[in-house]
């Protein structure tokens, strides 16, 4: 009890708290900077990560969705809704492909389940919208951002390879 | 029937000598993975996957589906045969297979629509290895066309030769078969023809990869989405077994159940690829005819119309060929408070049927495996009942005869034609009659045409005589669903009756049939499910629920009432068939005293309780029947005249029916008159 009187009465006396402040300002004055300037800059994120979700083409622009389902049995969040029928030239094909990203938990359970490399979560993640609505993404949306991220997205799975 | 001691897996059991192995294994429980073997076809062996070690016999694997219990060798003391179905032998063997299996299976499990029901992809999950060996090319083989029912992708057979046995054993057809040898061996049709035969649907349940699959059903489902109603099928009179599986409010595809007494596990095309036909063509709202249009109206509205001119003038009920019990019952109960006449839609004689046992036998559908002689009577089973068609040509396989008074044509199996008229069947009584095992042995099957007639009535007499005299059994054959329960119910059939009633009647309550000739003026109200003839000759459409779409009781052809379940929602306002009944009865001052199903069920099966043990026959004493006229009619009996995939609204409504109906076209008869 007595000591602490004692040290308490050093550390008004001397301003230690102050100093010890100013220490740690002036440490970190020195570093690099941490933060980044978002939206001008954004930070660096990994080939892995899961964002906004896309479907995408093979290079001759065929879709490369074919409809197996795979991705609707394993989503746990049943955000995806899938329709299926023959298409005119008698292959496999989604009549029907919808995503309700207001469901989604990003997982990554479907780009996991599919066999053909077709639905993904790219790494866009600044797709916030007005209305609700807008989250629901079928598949016309879908292949939409699967042709704007495409080359970012093979980059990505090109990367990823070596680690499956 | 002589037992033999085995050991299965160190527990001892006592079988029939005559099993095989898989059976005996089946029965005390062990699962053996199987391609080829299928319980109601012959034995082929060739898939190799059912391998077990027998201890002590040969030092190699044996194929479990070929070896029958009696040809093991018990031991030197007499220890019973060992047989292991896990053992380190049984394993590698099942991996070496799959590995042979899959060197030439495409694995495009993603596309096909085997995926998630493929016994391959089981197995595989079991027995397969992680990573293939095999580094050279695969073999391709091309496709080819079956018709507008089944798919083939051939390059995924496994050449099990399931669909070469169903199509030549059971539906009696010589179209496919396999050609070449080893890795050249392919399934394929002879001169490329189409299969033709009424049971080819079942092939796609039977192979047990993807190779066959269903046309119209390709690529919009996947079996673990898809809700599961077991129900029963209203195509034929049969009562088959059915499975609708939807998505939805959607039926996506129709598969048999098995039912040993009424359709094994067959079912025809008819029941099984209909379904696109519940999804058009329907009534969703009421109608009413204003100024000769029909012009959608409510329900209030229309039941209104409907009540105010029952009030006004004689009313006859007519019953259609796809109406449930409860909502016959219901009519039944309307016409006992109205003092109005009920008459069957779609069957007609020439008399009225004075007991149960004549219109439906003595017999069951399961008693066709047990006789030794069969009795075709003016039928035409093929077209009639066509799971039962496949279970005759079974018997005829096995060594029954069958007999036929009608015109010849084609069952796919050997016929003895013993005449075309009734005269012929007399004399062939009068010959056969003194030998007593031959009657006992035989059953009979009465079809529509030997029903017809004027002189019917005498020669179904001579039938049940010959039944109760002589213990013979006999069934009637119906063609519709609905036709014994109305005749349960009390609906008249003869025609005469009916042509009077047409005549007088100013208003007729039409539940569905199609070919009604009622005088001009008179007011038709139609209660349907789909817009046909029928519906167009109206002046008033109530929509109703079709058999897919309530809960109801269908009786069978032989009598048995089964239930049937509802799979989805009816359309728009349409209602279920008893609801519309009760809802026209209390406005016409009737109010019965159930309010729902279960009400209705109850006081059916009090009222009417032949009907009231569902999936069981309940055994009707034959009646003594009246002095027995002879039979001197040398008309021939009429041919089976009703177009076989277009019998009834829904059918009508299918596109895939008409399809059927369009490639058979040459072959089929002429359009029903």
């Amino acid at each position: 009890m007595q000591k602490n009187y004692i040290r308490n009465f050093f550390k008004y006396l001397f301003w230690l708290d102050f100093l010890k402040a100013f220490g740690l300002a002036f440490k970190y004055f020195g570093k690099n900077k941490t933060t980044v300037n978002y939206p001008y800059e954004k930070g660096r994120i990994s080939p892995r990560f899961r964002g906004e979700h896309a479907l995408r083409r093979y290079a001759n622009g065929e879709e490369r969705c074919i409809a197996c389902k795979l991705c609707e049995a394993v989503c746990p969040a049943q955000a995806i809704v899938i329709d299926a029928d023959v298409r005119e030239d008698g292959s496999r094909k989604t009549t029907r492909y919808d995503i309700d990203m207001t469901k989604c938990i990003y997982c990554g359970f479907c780009q996991e389940a599919c066999p053909v490399d077709a639905i993904v979560e790219g790494p866009n993640f600044e797709y916030a919208t007005e209305t609700r609505e807008e989250l629901f993404f079928n598949k016309e949306k879908l292949l939409e951002n699967g042709d704007k991220w495409e080359s970012v997205i093979a980059e990505n799975i090109k990367m990823d390879a070596p680690y499956r | 029937m002589t037992e033999k001691k085995v050991k299965i897996n160190d527990k001892v059991y006592n079988f029939d000598q005559n099993l095989t192995i898989i059976q005996a294994c089946e029965l005390s429980g062990i699962q053996i993975p199987r391609f080829c073997y299928h319980e109601r076809l012959s034995i082929a062996g060739n898939c190799r996957m059912c391998l077990v070690e027998v201890v002590g016999g040969p030092p190699k694997p044996t194929a479990s589906c070929a070896m029958q219990l009696k040809d093991l060798r018990t031991g030197p003391n007499g220890e019973e045969p060992h047989i292991l179905t896990d053992s380190e032998m049984v394993e590698k063997a099942r991996k070496g297979v799959m590995e042979f299996l899959l060197i030439n299976h495409p694995l495009d499990c993603p596309i096909c629509d085997q995926g998630g029901e493929c016994d391959l992809q089981d197995q595989a999950m079991s027995y397969g290895l992680s990573k293939s060996r095999y580094k050279e090319e695969k073999r391709t083989v091309d496709d080819f066309d079956l018709g507008p029912l089944v798919e083939t992708h051939m390059t995924r057979c496994i050449s099990c030769t399931r669909c070469v046995r169903f199509t030549t054993e059971v539906a009696g057809i010589d179209q496919m078969g396999q050609t070449g040898r080893g890795e050249n061996a392919e399934i394929a049709t002879y001169l490329s023809k189409t299969l033709d035969s009424e049971l080819q649907g079942n092939i796609i349940d039977l192979c047990p990869v993807g190779a066959l699959t269903s046309k119209p059903y390709a690529f919009t489902a996947r079996p673990w989405e898809l809700d599961k109603t077991a129900t029963i099928d209203v195509m034929d009179g049969v009562g088959s077994n059915i499975r609708v599986d939807t998505k939805g409010n959607r039926v996506m595809r129709i598969i048999p159940r098995e039912n040993h007494s009424i359709n094994e596990e067959w079912i025809s095309d008819k029941s099984r690829f209909v379904w696109d036909g519940i999804r058009v063509q329907r009534l969703d709202v009421p109608f009413k005819r204003i100024n000769g249009n029909l012009v959608p109206t409510t329900w209030d509205d229309a039941i209104e119309i409907a009540s105010e001119k029952i009030n006004q003038g004689k009313t006859t009920f007519v019953s259609g060929d796809l109406i449930n019990l409860e909502a016959l019952y219901a009519v039944k109960k309307l016409t006992e408070y109205i003092g109005s006449t009920k008459v069957v839609g779609d069957f007609e004689t020439k008399f009225n049927f004075d007991c149960r046992s004549s219109y439906v036998g003595n017999g069951k559908i399961e008693d066709i495996d047990r006789v030794g002689n069969i009795f075709l009577l003016g039928t035409n089973p093929r077209k009639e009942a066509t799971v039962v068609n496949a279970r005759i040509r079974k018997r005829w396989l096995n060594g029954a005869n069958v007999f036929r008074i009608g015109p010849m044509e084609d069952l796919s199996y050997e016929v003895t034609e013993i005449g075309s008229s009734f005269f012929d069947f007399q004399l062939f009584r009068d010959k056969m009659i003194a030998k007593k095992s031959f009657w006992k042995d035989t059953l009979f099957l009465v079809g529509q045409n030997f029903l017809k007639d004027s002189a019917s009535k005498d020669a179904l007499n001579l039938v049940r005589s010959i039944a109760e005299n002589e213990g013979a059994r006999f069934l009637v054959l119906h063609p519709n669903a609905s036709t014994v329960g109305s005749l349960d119910l009390g609906f008249l059939t003869d025609a005469k009756v009916k042509a009077d009633l047409f005549r007088e009647s100013d208003v007729v309550y039409n539940l569905g049939c199609e070919h009604i000739k009622p005088k001009n003026d008179c007011f038709i109200i139609y209660q349907g499910s789909h817009g046909d003839v029928g519906a167009s000759s109206a002046d008033i459409i109530l929509p109703s629920s079709c058999y897919l779409e309530e809960d109801g009781i269908f009786v069978n052809t032989e009598g048995r009432s089964q239930y049937a379940f509802k799979a989805i929602q009816p359309p728009g306002q349409a209602k279920e068939n008893w609801r519309i009944i009760r809802a026209l009865s209390e406005k016409l001052g009737f109010i019965p005293s159930w309010n729902d199903l279960n009400g209705l069920r109850a006081e059916l099966f009090e009222e009417v309780p032949s009907v009231s043990k569902v999936d069981m026959i309940i055994e009707m004493p034959l009646e003594k029947s009246k002095k027995i006229k002879r039979l001197v009619s040398k008309k021939p009996l009429s041919v089976y005249k009703r177009e076989y995939y277009l019998s009834n609204i829904i059918c009508r409504a299918s596109k895939t029916m008409g399809n059927l109906a369009r490639s058979r076209r040459p072959l089929a008869l002429e359009k029903e008159s």
